[in-house]
């Protein structure tokens, strides 16, 4: 499945500068692998030393946050649109 | 000024006092670190107590270079003593901080008058939230009374009291179809792509946060320079709860009082209590929830702060619990009955969660215990539509007298 993952202005300098990046993958876990493929400083600074995601990450699914979902278990169509924000905003 | 960085919370990395608020190696929250204030304690005192009666008198633990200052005074709020609520209670010594009397009638007047204070040093021009309501009135009146436009982003389904006197100061009020965790979404990602805004409670945030420890700092003052045994304070992000704490270590750290941080008790609405439900289940990762209740200043599904909110309860063996719609109505009604206080539905929680701590026998009748009573009753006035007595007559005594029989006369 082809992904867009949009990526917040505090990662993007590890990620070439852009705004968004396309992946591959069945699932949001997936999806987040081949980011971290095609990155590789992104895989630190997202990621957890079990693999999950930091307890600041938050990743959205078409505007959905995927712990109402599956989390990274999350299953992904074609032309899904992944989003990932800091969680530190608000209150 | 003391502050002399910004420090991630998770793993330490600083940074230069910028708008910034996460930590670029590992997305944690940044917060001001600051250098021990100068002098001595007492020298300390007597500088805040010559200071102006407003939050600007702790400018010595606030991040701001100049003098600080603002159009719209805030703070130095009253702290009553609630002799007839601790009766009712069971309690001995109870206060209720009074944040209602802030120019907006909530503590947002605090966090508000700091960011902006932070906002205006770097340079910004148009000022931003999300908000829950008490922000985006806060937002827009600090921002008019400093001549800058503001934009606010609430729920579309917010209190029709909140928007209305938000509109009053002629602010941009952007509503959302969603909930306050889609409006923080949005605005996460705006203030990503306009960094020429100072978003309060995105890009500002630290300088934001560090307003509500003034709390702390006046609590502790107004008590002849001593320290509360218990405070009961509201959780929504968890910032205001944690703040709070960091307030009176400040001035424990400061030698300004002695002894140690109160216990910390937080209240949440059960049908929006992610922090309540971490602190049961014994961890600090709080599961995010889609908020169902009438404490809409209170209604963040997704807490920034909820894990230290959780930390800093077992920490001070403290406690955070939920109260439901009705309790809250109920609490409204019990503070409002034996203080004068008329509160918004998150001080109903507050009061609800002191209530419920001290029927459990959870409160040693010798503390003395304060209440954060955040924001004032007329912003939510559908909380208690059904709870007026009303009786009415034709303009006859005759009438009067037979309604009101039983009220004897003397």
């Amino acid at each position: 499945m082809a992904v867009t993952v949009k990526l917040p202005t505090q990662l993007r300098d590890a990620a070439g500068n852009q705004p968004e990046a396309k992946v591959e993958g069945a699932t949001v876990g997936e999806a987040l692998s081949s980011l971290y493929e095609q990155h590789g400083d992104l895989r630190s600074r997202m990621s957890d030393d079990g693999g999950g995601l930091r307890r600041f990450v938050n990743v959205y699914l078409g505007g959905e946050d995927i712990r109402f979902l599956d989390g990274l278990e999350t299953p992904v169509a074609d032309g899904d649109e992944l989003t990932i924000l800091p969680a530190v905003a608000g209150g | 000024m003391p502050a002399d960085a910004l420090k991630c919370k998770e793993c330490s990395t600083t940074y230069p006092l910028e708008a910034r608020y996460v930590c670029e190696r590992c997305f944690g929250p940044l917060e001001v670190a600051y250098a021990a204030p100068a002098g001595a304690a007492d020298e300390l005192r007597r500088r805040i107590q010559a200071g102006p009666h407003t939050l600007w008198r702790y400018a010595d633990f606030l991040p701001l270079e100049g003098p600080p200052r603002s159009a719209l005074p805030t703070g130095w709020t009253p702290l009553v003593k609630a002799d007839r609520l601790a009766e009712r209670l069971g309690l001995r010594e109870l206060w209720i901080k009074n944040e209602t009397a802030n120019p907006t009638h909530s503590f947002k007047d605090r966090v508000v008058s700091v960011a902006l204070a932070r906002a205006i040093e770097l340079g910004f021009e148009t000022v931003a939230c999300a908000s829950t309501g008490n922000l985006a009135n806060a937002v827009s009146a600090h921002s008019a009374a400093a001549g800058l436009p503001s934009y606010v982003f609430i729920p579309s389904d917010l209190e029709q009291e909140k928007i209305l006197a938000t509109g009053a100061y002629g602010t941009n009020i952007v509503a959302i179809r969603g909930n306050y965790d889609a409006v923080n979404r949005l605005c996460t990602e705006v203030a990503g792509e306009r960094p020429s805004w100072a978003f309060v409670n995105v890009n500002v945030r630290p300088y934001y946060a560090e307003g509500s420890k003034t709390l702390a700092y006046e609590t502790a003052e107004q008590l002849g320079w001593e320290l509360p045994d218990r405070v009961v304070a509201p959780i929504a992000s968890g910032s205001l709860f944690t703040k709070v704490a960091r307030g009176f270590q400040d001035f424990i750290d400061a030698g300004l009082v002695s002894g140690q941080v109160p216990v910390m008790c937080g209240a949440q609405a059960e049908g929006c209590s992610p922090v309540a439900q971490a602190f049961a289940a014994g961890t600090e990762v709080c599961r995010p929830v889609k908020p169902d209740t009438i404490a809409k200043s209170l209604a963040i599904g997704n807490p920034a702060d909820g894990p230290y909110a959780v930390e800093l309860a077992n920490r001070t063996s403290g406690s955070i619990e939920s109260v439901t719609d009705d309790e809250i109505r109920a609490g409204i009604r019990l503070l409002a009955e034996t203080t004068g206080i008329f509160t918004e539905t998150a001080g109903g929680v507050t009061t609800a969660v002191l209530a419920k701590l001290a029927a459990a026998g959870k409160i040693d009748p010798a503390e003395r215990v304060v209440a954060y009573i955040t924001g004032d009753g007329l912003k939510t006035l559908d909380a208690v539509r059904d709870a007026a007595n009303v009786t009415e007559i034709a303009p006859s005594v005759d009438e009067f007298d037979a309604a009101f029989a039983a009220a004897g006369v003397s």
